[in-house]
């Protein structure tokens, strides 16, 4: 807003603006150029594709509020489970504000109930002692020949075929029954467990933060802090593996059946308040201490909505959508023509210089900020034909208002300019405030449409600032609007004058 | 056209003049009508919602032949109980909405049409809603909505004139009733695309709201120093003033969203841009409707309560029948028409 605030002076030279308008595109359409992007980033209702919406809640039979990181926690481990899928272009994110946020899940192609069953689950935090580790890759031989103690073969050769750098195996969820011996991968696929069967809970504990000891050379730490239940069965977890040998005295954090971090234990701690330490950096640290405060409080997930479009119809709405913009945007062009006579051409002007804003913006912003064009946004667009155009409207009705007062067209241009800016700034303000709130107000397909009905607003702020009104004025200075002629769209007649003022 | 544009300049110049402000009560009691039956409607059959706010399962089939008892043997067959709404889409769609199912009754429902109608699964499209989401969205629209008329009239109270941002409030408040209202009358779904509609209608209602209005803060500058125009004899020459610029941001507002509406229900026969264009279409009509005889005769009212401006009003009726042939005055404007005198006694009659 800011920026197109600033009045432009009435002496314009509406010859540069429209030479820097022109610079600023041929910059818009070269960066599109460089980046390579070629085609806007479609919706998944207009290409196919399945849609998830989750609602974080609190899982049944836990007291507590949801809060901010937890949301945040639950977007990674359901990221995480997506990302198994190994589909390009998969999205996971948060919207809408707080706590009050709902998990926005979109996966491009043919993967409907897959991705419905894996991202519902609530994610478990445990704490069970290692067995055995090695290196992710999958290396039969030597690992089968030394297999663990306690563990069954069949245990040992499904460790020793697990391969940590395949996405499906990296996906977690459903595979961490607390009393199963668990064989799973380390979340970064670098590494792979033999797990025993979990011995304390993630609802356990009851606190975790993430701290800095100054005296130990700025080292950052983990400290968490169990409930009653949680301090006596760590006490027994630490107090039997700490004397074992490697890999045995380590007891592994697992989140949602993939192993997070894996300390060894040094000291039994019957305390019930540990410290992990290691060469964690600021933001390790506050990431583990994240996990354990999530797996305090683990979220459910309530399906709000799920979404499977097929790229039939997807390429249904693609058309539908397109054909609606054409047809509206035609509509409008006639009867622009047909009431401003050649005066609609500066309007007609406008609208194919704002569209193609719109356009390279579609362009610039997938590539910038993942924005994606859908069904909503499209119509979103469509409407904003008919406000970008009222503004037109309202600058042209003003400047006949001017010249009913007596006023040549050279100076009504300017002289209504002063005072059409001051309406269709307020009043497209008002719009603004409609998208942005509707934008923080809501989910999926209302913020695409919030979301392009704002940037057209904005867009159309800066088109009548720098092209139609520029535009409008080199066309008073010439002759054939000056005269009066019965097509200009500023003739005596057309204004109700009975008397032609002079050319 | 240019006959209508030469309507623009004796409107501008008051030589036409529609009484627009004196007949308020007109209009008032064409609103409060329609606003009551609003009322009513939503009261007795309330609105239709559509299984997002519900929640529920909606699934769509593509296939050449669509038949209503095939997908209703289909939907039987896979074991859900309870009514199912059955619709054929176009010429080559049939949709299935159902109540809250399980997933695995989701999955079962799916398989069951794309085995009747034989299709893919994965072209089937679907829609599930959680029971729970219906009460989010809810929720969220309401907020959305009053976060919305709470910052407007901030917005406008500092832009223009406190008592603007009221009336031009008040307009909104009725667009979104009798809009409501129309939808509870008539049947139609409401979906979450329905409300985006609504919520748009109200920047959309304020537009051209704003246009006039600052028309009337123009004209009503300096008037107190005058004694030519009461306010409301002012309010309405703005009214007339812009009333052709209203019309036309108008129609060229309802062109694209007619174009969605025709495209959207045409050629997709439902969904978002169905619902959302309908509702925009039938807003925007409300919303010129309110921005010309409903705003500004609140706004006049609403400041010919100030001390000054009834001075003002004394000053102009002393001086006679000076001002009378622009005036917006009951007597006068309704003399200029030709039917006032028959109106007078009954208008009295209703106070």
């Amino acid at each position: 807003m800011s920026t197109t605030n600033k009045p432009i002076k009435t002496t314009s030279r509406p010859g540069r603006t429209l030479a820097i308008l022109a610079l600023v595109l041929v910059a818009m359409a070269s960066l599109v150029f460089i980046q390579g992007s070629t085609s806007v980033r479609l919706g998944l209702d207009l290409r196919g594709g399945t849609s998830v919406t989750l609602q974080p809640r609190i899982a049944p039979g836990d007291e507590g509020k949801v809060t901010s990181e937890a949301i945040d926690q639950a977007v990674s481990i359901i990221r995480q489970r997506v990302n198994s899928l190994g589909v390009a272009e998969s999205e996971v994110a948060a919207q809408g504000s707080g706590t009050n946020r709902q998990i926005v899940i979109s996966v491009p192609g043919d993967t409907g109930r897959r991705v419905v069953e894996l991202v519902g689950q609530t994610a478990e935090l445990r704490f069970r002692q290692v067995l055995a580790s090695a290196s992710g890759i999958p290396a039969a031989a030597d690992a089968a020949a030394t297999p663990a103690p306690g563990v069954s073969a069949e245990v040992n050769a499904k460790f020793a075929a697990l391969d940590c750098t395949k996405a499906e195996n990296l996906q977690g969820t459903g595979v961490d029954a607390p009393t199963d011996t668990l064989v799973t991968c380390d979340r970064a696929g670098g590494a792979k467990y033999i797990l025993a069967p979990a011995e304390v809970l993630g609802r356990q504990i009851s606190k975790a933060s993430a701290g800095l000891d100054t005296q130990a050379g700025s080292a950052w730490f983990v400290s968490l802090t169990f409930n009653n239940e949680g301090t006596s069965a760590f006490a027994a977890l630490t107090a039997r593996v700490t004397s074992l040998p490697e890999p045995t005295n380590q007891v592994a954090i697992v989140l949602d059946g993939l192993v997070v971090s894996a300390p060894r234990i040094n000291e039994a701690i019957p305390s019930g308040s540990a410290q992990i330490t290691g060469s964690f950096t600021q933001l390790e640290a506050q990431d583990l201490a994240n996990v354990l405060k999530y797996g305090a409080l683990p979220l459910a997930f309530d399906r709000g909505e799920v979404q499977q479009v097929s790229p039939t119809l997807g390429a249904d709405q693609l058309n539908a959508g397109l054909l609606a913009g054409a047809l509206g945007l035609l509509l409008v062009v006639v009867f622009t023509l047909l009431y401003y006579r050649a005066l609609g051409f500066v309007t007609v002007g406008s609208l194919a210089i704002a569209g193609l804003m719109l356009y390279l913006l579609f362009l610039l912003l997938g590539e910038w900020i993942g924005f994606t064009l859908t069904l909503a946004g499209i119509a979103g667009a469509i409407v904003a034909i008919g406000v970008t155009a009222d503004s037109f409207i309202v600058y042209f009705e003003r400047v006949r208002d001017e010249m009913r007062e007596g006023r040549s067209l050279r100076t009504a241009a300017e002289t209504g300019w002063v005072r059409a800016r001051r309406t269709i700034l307020v009043a497209d303000f008002v719009s603004l405030i409609a998208a942005v709130l509707l934008y923080v107000f809501s989910v999926g397909g209302v913020r695409g449409f919030a979301f392009t009905l704002g940037l057209t607003t904005i867009i159309d702020l800066i088109i009548i600032f720098v092209f139609t009104k520029p535009a409008l004025v080199l066309v008073s200075r010439s002759k054939f609007y000056n005269s009066g002629h019965p097509l200009s769209g500023f003739s005596p007649k057309s204004l109700g004058m009975a008397i032609a003022k002079e050319a | 056209m240019s006959k209508f544009s030469g309507l623009g300049g004796r409107l501008y110049r008051g030589e036409t003049s529609v009484d627009f402000i004196g007949r308020r009560r007109r209009w008032y009691m064409v609103s409060s009508l329609f606003v009551l039956l609003s009322i009513g409607a939503l009261a007795v059959q309330g609105l239709q919602l559509g299984i997002e706010f519900k929640g529920g399962s909606s699934f769509t089939v593509t296939t050449q032949s669509p038949s209503v008892t095939d997908a209703r043997e289909a939907v039987e067959g896979a074991g859900v109980t309870g009514e199912a709404i059955i619709q054929i889409l176009g010429d080559d769609k049939v949709r299935v909405q159902t109540g809250s199912l399980e997933q695995g009754q989701n999955d079962a429902v799916q398989d069951a049409l794309a085995a009747k109608f034989s299709v893919d699964v994965s072209t089937i499209d679907t829609q599930i809603i959680g029971p729970s989401w219906g009460k989010e969205i809810t929720r969220k629209a309401l907020y959305g909505l009053f976060g919305f008329l709470f910052v407007v009239m901030l917005y406008l109270a500092m832009a223009l004139e406190p008592k603007m941002a009221v009336a031009a409030i008040i307009a909104v408040i009725h667009d979104v009733f009798i809009t409501v209202g129309i939808y509870a009358l008539v049947g139609f779904d409401v979906t979450p695309a329905t409300i985006i509609g609504f919520l748009t209608i109200l920047g959309y209602s304020l537009y051209d709201t704003v246009v006039v209005f600052d028309k009337v803060r123009e004209n009503t500058k300096s008037i107190t120093s005058t004694s030519t125009k009461t306010y409301s004899q002012a309010v309405n020459l703005a009214v007339n003033q812009t009333i052709v610029r209203s019309a036309n941001t108008s129609i060229v507002a309802l062109l694209p969203v007619a174009s969605i509406l025709f495209v959207g229900a045409g050629l997709l026969g439902a969904g978002t841009l169905k619902d959302l264009s309908l509702a925009l279409f039938i807003g925007l009509i409300v919303g010129t409707y309110s921005s010309i005889f409903i705003a500004p005769p609140v706004l006049a009212q609403l400041r010919e309560k100030e001390p000054a401006m009834q001075a003002l009003a004394k000053r102009v009726n002393a001086r006679g029948g000076n001002s009378g042939e622009h005036s917006a005055s009951p007597v006068a404007a309704a003399a200029v028409n030709g039917r006032g005198p028959r109106n007078q006694p009954k208008r009295k009659g209703r106070k």
